[in-house]
């Protein structure tokens, strides 16, 4: 292992990360805010309560994850675009690393400023709405396994990617839909029984049921299910990251 | 001496189908320097790239220090330094970070007393703490350098250093060169320029089409260089050279009008005026004189056109 080929990649990512702390912050903070005054505030004001919860406290876990997951995937993925572009990649593909190590820097930094960001949007949080966490372990394992299995799909939208247009392409088109409709915003109990069956097909319901039951202590899906959902979605992420390198797709001619 | 990076057989096909590299054999000695000359897209990038491991080989073996550049890729890349051809560089970066950050890739443990102390051979001291955005383009190629040589590796690949660089900074070039040779570091340079060649290499290589045409020594290669010819035209053809007049280097044209005399023009007697003086005593008659001289240059033009008849 190339410990310290590790490290560099991860402190110069990370170094970029706090050249921009400000604007890092600003947004997610900002947009999380105003999530809560139109949503927990304006109309949650007419909603009671859902499962038990007051309807500001039970969009909570789905702002968090909404903001942990759409940071991973566009710092993973420009993370290593960016090289790609402007031509730094050269370095990386000559030097003595294997594709572990590789990920392991860009992934690690890229979960851990989404880690940051949903620590400080849970902190946000906190200022509107009252709420005890049920599970503070499980709920800081689900949000770190969320920032590095969506840090890791960035990573590989970051690679397929041949111009910035691509780079956003995916994010939008298919994370924020499957996010939205992944009830960061409601139940998927409160949805008609056929789309409710839809749902289940959309992995993010699960990460997000998984990790409102860490605060909530109650879930759509059965946790387990959660745990086998992002875990066979990291899986799958990895097994296309080792597919890629072994080929060299889109990185080597 | 022993070959440092010993390349079999290597060849090169991209995924257009273009066989940029058609099975070159090359063998690169330790501690010398060796100029890769050739014309644009000869596959001079290619065969760097490939040694490196940034483009992935078709087929043939590539050895450096003794390790397979695929089977033992860490300790093959681990020796080798690469300033690329393109100035790739993130403009917001401080300079002695990403050259931090290229030691630090290649597996080696922070040291900023030596990244400093490149940093200062290459004149770039007081550049450190400056982003890349505000260096000249020079300055930026010297970055380049100083990322390479960050890892101290015992072979150094230059992919043309002196395009678009003053002629100041081409001679701190060579400099740097010069010195890197002297610590026992294996220097590889492509160049358009034979007197590029000329001034830093030990042995030259020349590449065109894919297919490396000669290596040579530079100094036989300069010999060949001095070597001059005199046409002496004759005002009548003759059958063959009288045996009066037969001396080594004495050939007689295809048309059997001219006597072509080939002789070395750094040499002490050349042995003209004796050629001259000897010519009414065979008989003959001279209707004028000529002398050209081959340069690098003409043996580089004749070898590629000599390349793409093949
Ligand atoms: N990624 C690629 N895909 C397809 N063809 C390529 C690729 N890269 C280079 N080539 C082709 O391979 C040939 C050799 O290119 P290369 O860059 O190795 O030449 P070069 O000797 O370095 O030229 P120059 O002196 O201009 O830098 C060229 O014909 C080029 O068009
Ligand atoms: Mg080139």
């Amino acid at each position: 292992m190339n410990f310290e080929a590790i490290r560099a990649i991860y402190t110069f990512e990370m170094a970029r990360f706090f050249r921009t702390l400000a604007q890092s912050f600003i947004s997610p903070v900002l947009s999380t805010s105003l999530y809560f005054v139109v949503f927990g505030t304006a109309i949650g004001s007419r909603i009671d309560s859902v499962e038990g919860v007051s309807y500001g406290a039970f969009i909570v876990p789905g702002l968090v994850m909404l903001s942990v997951m759409t940071q991973a995937i566009s710092n993973a993925s420009f993370g290593i675009y960016f090289p790609k572009f402007i031509g730094t990649i050269y370095e990386l593909l000559s030097a003595p690393v294997n594709f572990i190590e590789i990920v392991i820097g860009y992934v690690g930094a890229a979960a851990t400023k989404s880690l940051f960001i949903g620590l400080v949007i849970l902190a946000t949080s906190f200022l509107f709405v009252d709420i005890t966490i049920a599970h503070p372990f499980a709920m800081l394992a689900f949000l770190v396994l969320t920032c590095l299995s969506f840090a890791l799909m960035g990573f590989i939208i970051g690679i397929w990617a041949g111009n910035f247009e691509q780079l956003q392409l995916i994010p939008l088109l298919i994370v924020t839909p499957l996010v939205f409709l992944g009830g960061s915003f409601y139940s998927i109990t409160m949805l008609p029984p056929i789309w409710q069956q839809i749902s289940y097909f959309n992995p993010v319901v699960y990460l997000i049921s998984g990790f409102r039951w860490s605060f909530f202590g109650q879930a759509d899906v059965p946790i387990a299910v959660s745990l086998l959902a992002i875990g066979g979605f990291t899986t799958l992420c990895l097994a296309i990251i080792w597919w890629i390198f072994k080929t060299g797709w889109r990185i080597r001619d | 001496m022993s070959s440092i990076v010993s390349i079999k057989g290597l060849t090169k096909r991209y995924a257009s189908g273009f066989e940029a590299l058609k099975g070159v054999d090359l063998d690169i000695e330790e501690g010398e320097v060796l100029a890769l000359l050739g014309p644009n897209g000869a596959g001079k990038t290619t065969l760097i790239s490939t040694i490196c491991g940034i483009t992935t080989a078709t087929g043939g073996s590539i050895t450096v220090g003794g390790h397979d550049h695929r089977e033992a890729y860490r300790k093959a890349r681990g020796l080798i330094g690469l300033v690329p051809q393109e100035i790739n560089l993130e403009p917001f970066e401080q300079v002695q970070n990403t050259v931090r950050f290229s030691r630090g890739l290649f597996g080696k443990p922070r040291n900023d007393a030596y990244i400093a102390e490149l940093l200062e051979t290459l004149s770039l001291g007081d550049k450190a703490t400056s982003q890349i955005r505000e260096l000249s383009g020079g300055m930026k190629r010297r970055v380049l350098i100083a990322k390479a040589l960050a890892h101290e590796p015992r072979v150094l690949f230059l992919d043309e250093p002196t395009a678009g660089v003053d002629v100041e900074l081409r001679n701190g070039m060579w400099e740097t060169v010069d010195k890197l040779r002297q610590q026992g570091v294996t220097i590889i340079l492509t160049t358009h320029y034979i007197e590029e060649a000329e001034a830093i290499a030990d042995r030259v290589a020349v590449i065109s089409k894919g297919q490396i045409l000669l290596v040579e020594e530079k100094d036989s290669l300069m010999a060949r260089m001095g070597q001059k010819q005199l046409t002496v035209e004759l005002t009548a053809p003759i059958e063959a050279i009288p045996d009066a007049l037969a001396r080594p280097g004495l050939e007689l044209s295809a048309d059997k009008a001219s006597l072509i005399y080939t002789y070395d023009s750094t040499a002490e007697r050349k042995g003209i005026t004796a050629l001259l003086t000897d010519l009414p005593a065979a008989g003959l008659q001279l209707r004028d004189l000529q002398t050209s001289q081959s340069s690098l240059e003409e043996i580089f033009v004749s070898l590629v056109h000599q390349g793409d008849a093949a």
